[in-house]
C-alpha cells in the first residue's frame, strides 16, 4: 500500500480542497445576501417613519415622505399587471392546451425565453419610441406599458410549465363527458393549476416592482401628488436613484428607507410565491 | 321533442363558436410575443437610422463621444460592455460552479432548500439596490483594501501589470464586474443545479464503485455529461451581465474613454443610455443612443439565443 499512498493522499486532498471550495463558494453567496440585507436595515430603519408614507417627495433641506412614489409605483405595477398577465396567461395556455403540434409554439416558446432575459433598459428604449415620442410627454401609462412588456414573458413560461403538469386523465375525464375544449381549459385545467398561475402572477409583480431602467425613460419621476396616467408619475426605483445619487443628506435617507422598504417587500413575494407554489405542490399530490 | 333538439344545436353552435374564438385569442397572444420582438428590433433600428446614416460603420469603431460637438461612437460604452461582463464571468463561473456543487452533492437534504432559495433570492434584489450598495459600500471597501492591494502585488507584475495601474477610485470597470459577477450567481448556479440533476445516478454509482473521489466524480463524470447545459447556462448568465443597468449605472464612473486599467472608469451601453437618454434632447445625440441601444440588444440577442439553443439540446438528450 506505500506505493499508493502518495497518490492517495494527492486524490485526497483535491477532493478535499473542492469540497472547501464549494462550501466557500456557497457560503460567500450567502454572505453578499446577508451583506446587503444587513446594510439597507442599517442604514434604512432610521428613515422608515409615518411620514414616508404620508408625506410627498420633499425639495432638499425639508423634511418628506416618500408616500407619491409609493402610490406611483403601485399604480403602475398594478396596470402593467393588469394588461401583461392575461396576455401572457394566453399565450401560456395557447403553448400548454392547443399548440402541441402547432409550427409557431417552439418558435414562441424559444423567443418568450430569449425576452424573458432581454435587457429591460430595452424595453424602456422601445416604449419610448413607440410611446413617448407620439404622445410628446412622458406618462405614467407608457411605464405601466413597460413593465407589462416585462410581465408577458414571466407569465407565459410559468403558465405553460403549470398547465403541463395538469395529469392529461383529468383533460381526458372533461372531454368524455362532452365538455367543449375551451370549458376544460377554464374549468379544469386553470382550476387544477390555480396556485402555479397564481406563483407567476406573482413572480412577474416581484420582478417588475424593482425595474428602475424601464421607468427612466417612460414615467420618469414626479416631484407631486399626481394620480393622472397621462402625466408623469412619481415612483419609488426612480425616486431612489435619483436621491441616492443627490449630494443632500436628506434626500439619501429616504433613498435609503425607500430602498428597505422596496427590497424587503420584493423578497416577501418571492418568498410568498415559492410558499404558494409548494403548497399548491403539495395538495395536488396528495 | 323538435324543441329541444332545436335549443342543443343552438347550444351546441354557442359551444362551438365560444371554442374557435377561445382557441383564436391564445393564438393571437401567443403570436403576439413574435411580434414583440420583431416590434422592438424595428423600432430600434427605426431611431437610430440618423446616427447610423451620419456616422456609418464607423460609429462602431469610433471612441469619440461630443455631445457639444455631436460626433458620437460606440466603441467605449461597447467594449465597456464586454470588458464588465466579461470580469462578471471570471468571478461569477467558479463560484456559482462551487455553489452547484455543494448543493447537489454535498448538502445534507435538509439544508437543500433553505440554502437554495437563500442564493435564489440573490436574483429578487432589485437591481438599483446592488447599485446603491455598490456605491456607498462595496466601492469604499475596494477603494480602502482591494484596490491598493492589486495594484501593489498584481499591478506590479509584468504582462498583466497595467490591468491594475492607475489610483485606486473605488468605482471603475473592476467593481462594476464584481458585483455583475455576484448578481448572476443565483442564474447560473441554478441552471447548474438542474444539469446536474439530469446526470443519470447510475454514471455517478459507477464512477464512485471505481473508487473515483467526489472532485473526480464531477469533474470526469458530471462536467462532460452537462458540458453543453452548463456552457448554456453561463451564457444566460453572461446575457444578463451583458444587459444590466442600474447596478452598473452607479459604480462604473462614466467616463467615454478605454483606458487599459480595470480600475479606471469606464462606461458600458445600458449605463451610458440610463445616465445620458432623458438629457439628449439633440435628435442625432438622442439617435446615437438609441444605435448604442440596438447594439447592446442583437449583442444580447445572440448570446441568449445561443445559451437557449444549448439548453434545448441537452433536454432533448436527456429525454432520449
Amino acid at each position: 500500500m506505500a506505493v499508493t499512498s502518495a497518490l492517495y493522499r494527492r486524490r485526497r486532498l483535491g477532493n478535499f480542497v473542492l469540497l472547501v471550495f464549494a462550501l466557500g463558494a456557497t457560503l460567500f453567496g450567502l454572505f453578499w445576501l446577508a451583506a446587503i440585507l444587513g446594510t439597507l436595515l442599517i442604514n434604512g430603519i432610521g428613515a422608515i417613519d409615518l411620514a414616508m408614507f404620508t408625506q410627498t417627495t420633499p425639495p432638499p433641506g425639508s423634511a418628506g415622505g416618500l408616500a407619491n412614489a409609493i402610490v406611483g409605483s403601485l399604480i403602475m405595477t398594478a396596470v402593467g399587471v393588469v394588461i401583461g398577465a392575461p396576455i401572457g396567461l394566453l399565450a401560456g395556455t395557447f403553448l400548454a392546451e392547443y399548440g402541441h403540434y402547432s409550427r409557431i409554439s417552439p418558435i414562441v416558446r424559444f423567443i418568450n425565453d430569449v425576452l424573458l432575459s432581454a435587457p429591460s433598459i430595452i424595453v424602456g428604449l422601445f416604449v419610448y419610441q413607440l410611446m413617448v415620442i407620439h404622445m410628446g410627454h412622458f406618462s405614467a401609462i407608457a411605464g405601466a406599458v413597460a413593465l407589462a412588456i416585462l410581465v408577458i414573458p414571466v407569465v407565459v413560461r410559468t403558465t405553460e410549465d403549470m398547465l403541463n403538469l395538469v395529469p392529461n386523465s383529468l383533460r381526458e375525464a372533461a372531454a368524455a363527458l362532452g365538455t367543449p375544449k375551451w370549458k376544460v381549459v377554464v374549468m379544469v385545467s386553470y382550476r387544477a393549476a390555480i396556485q402555479g398561475l397564481m406563483t407567476g402572477v406573482l413572480l412577474a409583480i416581484a420582478r417588475i416592482s424593482g425595474e428602475t431602467a424601464p421607468l427612466l425613460f417612460t414615467a420618469l419621476n414626479n416631484q407631486f401628488w399626481s394620480l393622472n396616467m397621462d402625466a408623469p408619475m412619481a415612483n419609488l426605483p426612480v425616486v431612489i436613484f435619483q436621491f441616492a445619487l443627490s449630494p443632500y443628506a436628506d434626500w439619501q435617507r429616504l433613498a435609503w428607507g425607500g430602498a428597505l422598504l422596496i427590497t424587503f417587500a420584493i423578497l416577501g413575494l418571492n418568498i410568498g410565491a415559492r410558499a404558494l407554489a409548494s403548497w399548491g405542490g403539495t395538495r395536488s399530490g396528495a | 321533442m323538435t324543441d329541444l333538439a332545436l335549443t342543443r344545436r343552438l347550444s351546441g353552435e354557442r359551444q362551438h363558436l365560444a371554442d374557435t374564438a377561445f382557441k383564436l385569442a391564445t393564438w393571437f397572444f401567443a403570436c403576439l410575443v413574435l411580434v414583440l420582438l420583431g416590434a422592438v428590433i424595428i423600432t430600434l433600428i427605426d431611431g437610430s437610422l440618423l446616427a447610423l446614416e451620419r456616422f456609418g460603420p464607423g460609429f462602431v469603431f469610433s471612441e469619440d463621444w461630443n455631445p457639444v460637438k455631436e460626433t458620437f461612437g460606440a466603441r467605449a460604452p461597447m467594449v465597456g460592455t464586454l470588458i464588465t461582463s466579461a470580469v462578471a464571468m471570471v468571478f461569477g463561473i467558479p463560484i456559482s460552479f462551487g455553489i452547484a456543487v455543494f448543493l447537489t452533492q454535498l448538502c445534507p437534504v435538509w439544508a437543500r432548500r433553505p440554502l437554495g432559495v437563500g442564493i435564489e433570492l440573490l436574483a429578487g434584489i432589485p437591481s438599483i439596490i446592488y447599485g446603491i450598495w455598490g456605491l456607498f459600500v462595496f466601492a469604499p471597501y475596494m477603494q480602502a483594501y482591494v484596490e491598493p492591494f492589486l495594484i501593489a502585488t498584481l499591478g506590479a507584475l509584468p504582462g498583466i501589470g497595467p490591468l491594475f495601474g492607475g489610483p485606486p477610485l473605488g468605482i471603475g470597470m473592476l467593481t462594476a464586474g464584481i458585483i455583475l459577477g455576484i448578481m448572476v450567481l443565483p442564474f447560473i448556479s441554478s441552471i447548474m443545479r438542474d444539469v446536474f440533476d439530469t446526470v443519470p445516478p447510475m454514471l455517478k454509482e459507477s464512477a464512485y464503485g471505481l473508487g473515483c473521489t467526489t472532485w473526480e466524480v464531477m469533474w470526469n463524470v458530471v462536467l462532460p455529461f452537462t458540458r453543453v447545459g452548463v456552457i448554456g447556462g453561463i451564457m444566460l448568465g453572461l446575457g444578463r451581465a451583458l444587459g444590466e443597468t442600474m447596478a452598473v449605472t452607479f459604480v462604473i464612473g462614466n467616463a467615454h474613454r478605454l483606458s487599459i486599467s480595470l480600475l479606471a472608469p469606464g462606461t458600458t451601453i445600458s449605463a451610458a443610455l440610463a445616465n445620458e437618454f432623458t438629457e439628449a434632447v439633440e435628435d442625432i445625440y438622442q439617435s446615437s443612443l438609441v444605435a448604442l441601444g440596438l447594439i447592446l440588444f442583437v449583442i444580447t440577442l445572440i448570446v441568449l439565443s445561443a445559451a437557449k439553443y444549448m439548453l434545448i439540446r441537452l433536454q432533448s438528450r436527456a429525454g432520449s
